[in-house]
């Protein structure tokens, strides 16, 4: 009998890959939309087979073709790629789900298969990077997913997205190639490419400096994609003018693909053979990610668009991960995965009711949703429980997060004094963003009080009313986020001498 | 039905109210009453029922789920818990009736979702009541202020959303700023945030540190509204007096005071604490805002702003009576929880019925109201009477027990704060109540009225009649403070 | 010293041409000349792949019958920046197209211009 739960790393990625050129082909777009929408929920199928899997204790490496590992091409799953395809999956699945009517508001019809073509590669890119242990096959597939992204970003009609997007480009392509310098150079001293032999054999380099070099250039490569303050000058336009569903696609995962990156290669592969690089992971990291917490929030309170502003918060969330990341502690990574996922669904939920605003408002400064309650009572509603998640009460899956950080930061001494204070306020400055919009949609009177406007449709709804009620659920049962993450936690720190 | 389940069926109960409130708003206003009169009345038998298992010392409990391993959302019903749940629940009842008078006759707009969030914010009051360790507590505590948030602004105009801001700025960012990090704290320090007698932190943490978590403790709860975090308090007057009832005295002030109560009793334990220097401060703090807010309310005009500073004093009443750390001064704040709930949910009924039926809301308009209201200004009397501590009425008991903890402990500072005080309350109540009875209506514009609406005057004189019972009938209510001492070693 | 920093000039080159790229994309208000400066950016990587597979005196590695103690340069870098290549030419071929779509909404391909026409609109 064959062991078909060995395959499933790699039909994660095979199948949406080759559905794509099919999805293509497909007329008429219904077809289309309804191939990518199949595709992309038996790819949440399999990545929930995984992780059930993964807490079963199975070994997922794979090696393509039979190849044995150095030499071949190997695929791993653990428990921190298993969580991220959750997200990464899962975010697909609901967007597409949710997103027929709004994107055939925002995209011509006959384009439209070739839109759902680049979708499925942007999964299969980021679910690829998320399943490969073989470090230049990650960045084939990062550059998958990158360039089906901006096709994403710039398939929507605003002509601000054009000029976003080529930004997205330059500086996705130059974080790119930093990674592939940053690899070459350490294939040069070791000659492999495969992570796991990396570890072992970077210890045998006499000479550290190139290595040290290479880092340097993954990490900031690195952030750059994932939009690490100060490299994320990209993110805000690119979010804003892109069609809103590809932005819930998008703000749910594609930073946080990078981000998983960038912690695993510095965690697998850095940090057991440099000296005291733990120290300068957090001692350059951290205050960016403060940096980040602050500045960004406060960015947020002032920005007069909803959606850009939501690109704000994004950025400051990030720095959340990252500060917890950069406490390398147990604690500390298992806050920041956590916030990898519980982000994702405050984000994606924020998002999707942006999106239920777009189907009957054409713009999105903040004086154009005065009074959308009256009319929107389930979207508004929807985009408060999202707002909540993010701000981090209790009851919602965002507090989960605030509550292993503020947990890591105490274990710090007098400097996580200071971190608990920088969370708090900007916690509190997330209370005043959503806060503002929140009074502006229910308390002012609409614009146009005469016209009523219709909610949006009930399947976009419905959407965003499963996210939302996934924030309120991972809030209360968090068991699976949170034993994922720690179990990947300590993955991670098994690396840490 | 065993006393874990009705633990979580007084939880559930006003959650499945709510819903069936929002149906059936659509369909009939009486519907809709009916619904909530009916739930408020299951509430009261289920919790009510649980009160003999306690009084025969039982303490059940109940898990509901564990969040991640070692945090729990869990119940357990203790006598400070359970005096609290019952008064909430029973104010709701008498509560619901005043609405239905003061709604109607006021003709306020969106009732269905009044009445919604209403019940929202008394399962959370429950929750809050019931909660078995800091957690759980943390969860409802935040569900009140978000679920009352709605209340406040029930208006929806500039004036309360901006009040309303106040309202939800001041309370989300001590909670958010000070009493979470306080409560992720004591879980580091103690491993576990369980309400147990005797408290969690002994051994586990010395010197100044307890006085600081004490500080975020304090400040954090927003809602007992200690100096300086009291501003929430006067901002949000400008909600339907219902809602000014339910924030003064069933639900929202009283969560507040009760969390302060409960931590100083379950996590840092009495004597823990008595023997520990740093803490000290709260008893000067809660003194002064105790001077403070009664010589703010002296010279107020507004009537419910008026109100509003002697609630703040009458907290401060309870968490002074706690931080003396002697028996009988916990039995007094125990006690005067009760009384001060009835007095003063007596007090704003009052004014409620006056504007419904004079729409008069400034102190010096109310000359000679007496004769106009009779029923109403009998019972704002007895509910003034409460206030200043004045027998027969309940708040003579709680003040006994809060006098003699302080004579007991020979704490001049406490001892000279109730003298003082009980003085300012005199001063601003005795000369409303000379103006309503003995002055003459001399304004020639009056408006002609008499009483208030049926319900409005059946849930005052209710009200009015409980403070002047629990005088009288204070059994139960002194039974469950004295075992809340024998509990705490 | 110097002989040894001569004896590696390909890292130079390729330091040169990473850097000229770089400040092309940087500085270059033209969105093509950006295009350009990016290519020359992964050109220079290009570059360093392809010369760490030099091994000294090595040749192609073709097996061929009768071949002993031969020395075979590093095939595997070329195959890697073969796909390299094709990933930097399906970037440039998107962000060409890009400009395409740019220039024929704004009417421009000059940053400052398009950044004026978005303020103003």
């Amino acid at each position: 009998m064959v062991n078909w739960s060995q395959h499933l790393p790699v039909l994660q990625v095979i199948i949406p890959m080759l559905c794509a050129p099919l999805v293509a082909l497909l007329q008429p777009r219904s077809f289309a939309w309804f191939a990518a929408t199949a595709t992309s929920l038996f790819a949440f199928v399999i990545a929930i087979m995984i992780t059930t899997g993964v807490f079963a204790g199975q070994d997922y490496s794979y090696n393509m073709g039979s190849w044995p590992a150095p030499y071949g091409i190997e695929l791993g799953v653990d428990a921190f790629s298993a969580i991220l395809l959750l997200i990464v999956t899962g975010a697909s699945a609901l967007a597409l789900l949710a997103g027929r009517s709004s994107l055939d508001t925002d995209i011509e019809t006959d384009r439209q298969p070739f839109f759902y073509a680049a979708w499925l590669l942007a999964l299969a890119g980021m679910s690829g990077i998320l399943v490969s242990a073989d470090a230049f096959n990650i960045f084939v597939f990062m550059e998958i997913s990158a360039l089906a992204s901006y096709v994403l970003v710039a398939s929507g009609g605003d002509r601000r997205a054009l000029p976003a997007v080529f930004k997205y480009l330059i500086m996705g392509t130059i974080g790119a190639t930093f990674y592939l310098i940053g690899i070459g150079l350490i294939y040069l001293m070791t000659g492999t490419l495969n992570l796991a032999d990396m570890e072992l054999r970077i210890h045998e380099v006499a000479d550290q400096k190139p290595i040290l070099v290479a880092a340097g250039f993954i990490t900031i490569g690195l952030a750059l994609k994932a939009a690490v303050f100060p490299l994320h000058m990209w993110l805000p336009n690119t979010y804003t003018y892109a069609p809103t569903i590809v932005t819930v696609f998008l703000a749910a995962c594609s930073t946080k693909v990078s981000l998983y990156l960038l912690l695993r290669f510095d965690f697998f592969v850095f940090q057991p053979n440099l000296v005291n690089h733990d120290i300068q992971f957090s001692y350059y990291l951290m205050p960016l990610a403060v940096l980040a917490i602050l500045i960004a929030s406060a960015v947020a309170l002032f920005e007069q668009n909803l959606k850009r502003m939501l690109a704000y918060s994004s950025v400051a969330q990030i720095g959340y991960i990252m500060l917890g990341a950069s406490l390398v502690s147990l604690t500390g990574l298992t806050a920041g995965i956590v916030h990898m996922f519980n982000h994702a669904l405050a984000k994606g939920t924020l998002f999707l009711a942006v999106a239920c605003l777009a189907t009957r408002i054409p713009e999105f400064r903040l004086s154009d949703v005065s009074g959308a309650a009256r009319d929107m009572p389930w979207t508004m509603g929807a985009f408060v429980v999202g707002g909540l998640s993010l701000i981090g009460i209790p009851g919602t899956a965002g507090f989960i997060s605030k509550w292993y950080l503020i947990s890591a930061a105490l274990g710090e001494g007098i400097i996580g004094i200071a971190l608990v204070a920088v969370i708090v306020v900007s916690s509190l400055m997330a209370l005043a963003y959503i806060w503002r919009v929140i009074e502006i949609a229910y308390f002012r009177t609409p614009k146009n009080s005469a016209v009523t406007l219709r909610e949006a449709p009930p399947v976009l709804l419905a959407a965003t009313w499963t996210a939302a009620l996934a924030n309120i659920y991972f809030g209360l049962v968090p068991s699976l986020p949170v034993s994922l993450s720690s179990s990947a936690a300590e993955t991670l720190m098994r690396h840490v001498p | 039905m065993n006393a874990s389940n009705a633990i979580l069926i007084a939880i559930a109960l006003p959650c499945i109210g709510a819903p069936c409130i929002a149906l059936v708003g659509r369909i009939s206003a009486n519907l809709r009453e009916a619904v909530t009169l009916v739930t408020a009345i299951a509430l009261i038998w289920i919790v009510w029922g649980m009160l003999p298992e306690l009084l025969a010392g039982g303490r059940p409990s109940s898990l509901l789920a564990e969040v991640v391993p070692g945090i729990e959302i869990a119940f357990r019903v203790e006598p400070l818990g359970m005096l609290f749940a019952m008064l909430a629940s029973g104010l709701w009842l008498i509560n619901s009736i005043y609405s239905i008078g003061y709604m109607r006759g006021n003709r306020e707009p969106d009732q269905t979702r009044f009445y919604f969030f209403f019940a929202i914010a008394i399962a959370s009051t429950i929750g809050v009541a019931f909660s078995a360790n800091l957690f759980t507590l943390f969860l409802f505590y935040e569900l009140l202020t978000l679920s009352t948030y709605p209340l406040v602004a029930h208006k929806r105009n500039a004036k309360t959303m901006r009040s309303a801001r106040v309202y939800l700025g001041i309370l989300l960012t001590t909670s958010i700023g000070l009493l979470l990090p306080a409560i992720i704290w004591t879980y580091r320090v103690a491993g576990s945030g369980d309400f147990t007698p005797g408290g969690v932190l002994q051994g586990k943490l010395e010197g100044p540190a307890i006085g600081l978590l004490l500080g975020l403790f304090i400040f954090g709860i927003g809602k007992a509204a200690i100096m300086p975090v009291h501003r929430w308090l006067p901002a949000v007057m400008v909600a339907p007096t219902p809602v000014s009832a339910l924030l003064h005295a069933v639900a929202v002030v009283k969560a507040g005071v009760f969390t302060i109560t409960k931590i100083i009793i379950y996590i840092f334990g009495i004597d823990f604490l008595a023997a520990e220097p740093s803490g000290a401060w709260l008893l000067y703090i809660a003194a002064f805002t105790i001077i403070a807010a009664s010589v703010v309310a002296l010279r107020q005009q507004n009537l419910k702003r008026l109100l509003a500073y002697s609630t703040i004093a009458q907290l401060s009443y309870v968490v002074m009576a706690t931080a003396i750390l002697k028996p009988l001064a916990v039995m007094g704040a125990a006690t005067h929880m009760v009384s001060h709930a009835f007095g003063k949910i007596t007090l704003f009924f009052a004014v409620g019925a006056i504007y419904t039926a004079s729409k008069k809301t400034e102190i010096h308009e109310l000359r000679g109201i007496g004769r106009r209201m009779p029923w109403t200004m009998a019972a704002f009397t007895i509910g003034a009477f409460s206030m200043i501590g004045v027998p027969p009425t309940g708040g003579f008991v709680s003040k006994w027990y809060i006098f003699a903890g302080a004579i007991e402990a020979d704490n001049y500072v406490a001892i000279a704060t109730i003298i003082l005080s009980t003085v300012l309350n005199a001063a601003y109540f005795l000369p409303i109540l000379f103006l309503v009875w003995f002055a003459h209506d001399e304004s020639p514009t009056a408006k002609e009225h008499g009483e208030a609406p049926f319900a409005a005057v059946l849930a005052l004189t209710i009200t009015a009649g409980l403070t002047l019972a629990l005088f009288f009938f204070n059994g139960p209510v002194l039974e469950l403070a004295a075992q809340l001492v024998r509990s705490s070693p | 010293m110097l002989m040894e920093l001569l004896r590696l000039y390909h890292y130079w080159v390729f330091a040169m041409l990473l850097m000229i790229g770089f400040y092309a994309v940087v500085a270059k208000p033209n969105l093509i000349k950006k295009l350009i400066g990016l290519s020359l950016f992964q050109a220079a990587v290009f570059l360093l792949y392809i010369t760490m597979g030099k091994v000294d005196g090595g040749t192609a590695p073709i097996f061929q019958p009768g071949l002993v103690n031969q020395v075979f340069s590093n095939p595997l870098p070329q195959v890697l920046i073969l796909t390299a290549i094709v990933v930097g030419i399906s970037t440039m071929a998107l962000g060409l197209g890009i400009v395409v779509r740019i220039k024929e909404e704004y009417g421009s391909t000059e940053e400052d211009v398009i950044q004026e026409i978005n303020r103003r609109w």
